[in-house]
């Protein structure tokens, strides 16, 4: 049989990513009490969420550096809107 | 004419720890400026060199030491001169949720924090180096003793465990006239606050206006609560903890 070894790498780069992004949002939609996991998505603006305060801020620091060896700062909070920005600064500074 | 001055440090040999940064600098060059002969004792060459630098008089010395170190500490200890006082000020701060501090992340802390300076004043004691008259201060923290911050378990814990201690040894070593007493600073503007980047700069900035005094502490104004407990100023004082902090916990 004939595989297009290519497309299949960019595939596999792909799925990883998407694999990545989505444990990534199950990891920080668990530090959350009061809004449903299911309720959390990429685009999902944490900041506007109810329950949002400084203590969703340092758990999500830990939770980084726990899940991912990578020290988030306040200020990288700060400046990312979604959820899937975060998934990007952690993923820069791991690189 | 010797101009009076009770909280001189003339003649008096001070080792302190924690020399080369923050507090412990400021501490040692404060100290050198009221006539003290130090012993400064730091991890870092350049840096206790840096503090040695800035200091007045001569006679001082420096030992690159790390007090975590028990083979470190007992040789430092060893080396030492009788001691007309000890300043025991060094620190690492952590912010951490309690759900995410593992045992590890406290042993690291209340390494630094506890056991050393616990450990180093214990070696004091055993070598007799301590003289009678003497004046050990050790440096707290109004986090874990007077006020409780999220985030703040394992610091504030470790500042708590060493708060108890200052009472057990001026108790026990009151009789020898040696004095242990400690500065309780709050929020002072050195590396250590600015170490973890969890909290803003804005957030800082909003902090500092809680403060009575509208803003965080330099490390001079420890240095000269330290001071006093050093000098024969405070003879009469013992296992008291003296707060510093801009009247945050006067709110």
């Amino acid at each position: 049989m004939y595989f297009n070894r290519i497309g299949n790498k960019n595939n596999l780069n792909k799925e990883i990513i998407t694999m990545e992004l989505d444990k990534f949002i199950a990891n920080f939609a668990e530090q959350l009490d009061d809004t449903d996991p299911a309720e959390i998505k990429a685009d999902t603006i944490f900041r506007q969420l109810d329950e949002w305060s400084s203590l969703s801020v340092m758990c999500t620091i830990a939770m980084v550096d726990a899940e991912y060896g990578v020290a988030l700062k306040g200020d990288d909070i700060n400046k990312a809107q979604t959820v899937e920005d975060l998934f990007n600064v952690v993923k820069s500074k791991k690189a | 004419m010797v101009p009076y001055n009770p909280f001189s440090l003339e003649g008096k040999t001070i080792l302190v720890v924690g020399a080369s940064s923050g507090i412990g600098q400021s501490t040692a060059i404060e100290c050198s400026k009221l006539g003290a002969r130090l012993i400064i004792i730091g991890r870092n060459v350049e840096r206790l060199n840096a503090t040695l630098s800035l200091m007045d008089g001569n006679g001082h010395s420096s030992i690159a030491c790390d007090i975590t170190n028990s083979e470190q500490l007992a040789s430092m200890v060893e080396t030492l001169p009788k001691l007309d006082g000890v300043v025991l000020s060094a620190g690492q701060s952590m912010t951490l949720p309690t759900v995410f501090s593992t045992r590890q992340k406290y042993d690291g802390v209340f390494d630094v924090n506890f056991f050393a300076p616990v450990e180093l004043m214990r070696s004091l004691c055993k070598s007799k180096k301590l003289q009678s008259p003497s004046s050990a201060v050790f440096v707290t923290s109004i986090a874990g003793t007077r006020r409780w911050m999220p985030g703040n378990a394992i610091y504030g814990s470790s500042k708590a465990a060493l708060d108890a201690m200052v009472h057990y040894f001026a108790i026990e070593l009151g009789h020898k006239q040696i004095r242990v007493n400690a500065v309780c600073p709050g929020m002072v503007e050195t590396p250590l606050i600015y170490s973890s980047g969890v909290i803003t700069k804005e957030q800082m900035e909003a902090d500092r206006k809680n403060y009575p005094l509208e803003r965080y502490g330099q490390p001079a104004d420890i240095a000269h609560a330290i001071i006093y407990l050093l000098s024969d100023a405070s003879s009469w004082v013992t296992g008291h903890s003296l707060v510093v902090d801009g009247g945050i916990t006067a709110k």
